[in-house]
């Protein structure tokens, strides 16, 4: 790495809450020199034209996530769970609103 | 599976590559290199009509060709973050366009002569883009599709005011048609040109295709582009210059004339009339914000080192 690709700004991950009720939703990244300075470019960047009513911007670094080769260990196990879903149990038709 | 074919399958299934899946190196570099031109291209086309905006004609205008040219900045944004997901770093992006290594669409190299100009490239140069960039939105690369349909909400706005604004300057004076028909000849050609060489040419066209990166050929867009337009040229009363331009009730297409593609050859490799101008009022913005971007990053981390310390 340069010199001066360390002196870049630090990137953050910026969520938007598109309206009251709904979860804050991934957008997209930008950099910023710090969390407060991310704040508002996100507002800047992201919500020009009432794209939301809240912003959380998080460092990027801070950021932990499965890998596409994690599938098998961390999403197949549920599907031999099967007695997790309300189909695998059978109920008569006559029984109402269950 | 191995990885290539995990790779191929999704492509084949239509669905989206994202930035942690193994990917062919070659498909990498491509994506890297689209989106870093078309990034660029979003950067350097805030100059062209930034020159307009303190001079716009009224407080309106200004209002809008400002907020239009914020979202262009924003566009470029959108698209870096998305180039970031592959590996890039930003700040080596910009070095690269400033020195010339990576490109930006030749659109942008021409001058903005009168007000006129503005509306005319809301109506062309958007338009054209819109034309682009909504088949971008199914893009095989997930964070670049997803930033395409972040920009393509905004386009519209983009066009339309172009076109409103040509349409007021026709229901003004003589002087004012004159320079509505004057800015068309100018941006015509230069417009159609945005959709790249013609297909013979365009050796990359067949691997993007397969890689889904890319939906439709140059020429496929361009005609698209060219039908759109023509009855949106009637309906303003200005003539686009090209006296080959027909409708052809066979083809169901209008036929038009052959771009200068050596013009076009021209410019991309960096003799257009304002390459030179663009490139350098790019680098002397970036030179000029350095110590603002320094200041920010020690204020940051005198802050950081203060509250560890408490
Ligand atoms: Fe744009
Ligand atoms: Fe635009």
């Amino acid at each position: 790495m340069t010199e001066q690709i360390r002196h870049e700004w630090p990137l953050f991950e910026v969520f938007v809450r598109a309206k009251r009720g709904l979860n804050h939703v991934h957008v997209g990244s930008l950099r910023a020199a710090d969390h407060r300075m991310a704040l508002h470019h996100a507002r800047d960047l992201y919500t020009r034209r009432n794209e939301g009513v809240s912003i959380w911007v998080v460092r990027s670094d801070d950021v932990a996530s499965s890998g596409p080769g994690d599938k098998e260990a961390f999403f197949e196990p549920s599907a031999d769970k099967a007695y997790r879903h309300p189909t695998y149990y059978a109920i008569p038709d006559s029984v109402p609103h269950i | 599976m191995t990885t290539e074919q995990v790779f191929a399958s999704t492509i084949e299934r239509d669905q989206r590559v994202e930035p942690r899946d193994w990917m062919p190196d070659g498909y990498r570099r491509t994506m890297i290199r689209q989106i870093a031109q078309h990034a660029h291209s979003e950067i350097i086309g805030m100059q062209p009509e930034g020159e307009w905006i303190t001079r716009a004609p009224s407080l309106r205008r200004k209002a809008i060709l400002l907020a239009k040219v914020q979202d262009e900045a924003g566009h470029g944004l959108y698209l870096y973050s998305a180039a970031e997901t592959l590996g890039a770093d930003r700040g080596d992006l910009t070095r690269r366009l400033i020195e010339g290594r990576q490109k930006y669409s030749s659109i942008f190299n021409y001058p903005t002569r009168t007000f006129a100009d503005v509306g005319v490239i809301g109506w062309l140069v958007d338009g054209a883009a819109i034309c682009n960039q909504v088949p971008l939105c199914r893009s095989s690369y997930g964070p670049y599709a997803r930033a395409m349909i972040r920009i393509c909400k905004e386009e519209s706005f983009h066009q339309r005011q172009g076109y409103e604004l040509l349409m007021t300057m026709m229901r003004g004076t003589p002087e004012q048609r004159a320079m509505v028909q004057d800015a068309t000849d100018r941006w015509w050609w230069p417009s159609l040109m945005m959709f790249g060489p013609p297909d013979a040419d365009s050796p990359n066209t067949a691997q993007s295709m397969a890689w889904k990166v890319k939906r439709h050929t140059n020429d496929e867009l361009r005609q698209r582009f060219v039908d759109m337009t023509v009855p949106q040229a009637e309906a303003l009363g200005v003539t686009l210059p090209d006296p080959e331009l027909a409708w052809n009730a066979e083809r169901g297409h209008y036929d038009f004339g052959t771009p200068d593609w050596a013009e076009l050859k021209r410019v991309i490799s960096g003799d257009g009339p304002l390459n030179a101008q663009r490139i350098a009022h790019r680098r002397r913005a970036d030179e000029e914000g350095a110590w603002v971007r320094e200041a920010a990053a020690a204020h940051a981390a005198k802050r950081a080192t203060g509250r560890a310390a408490t």
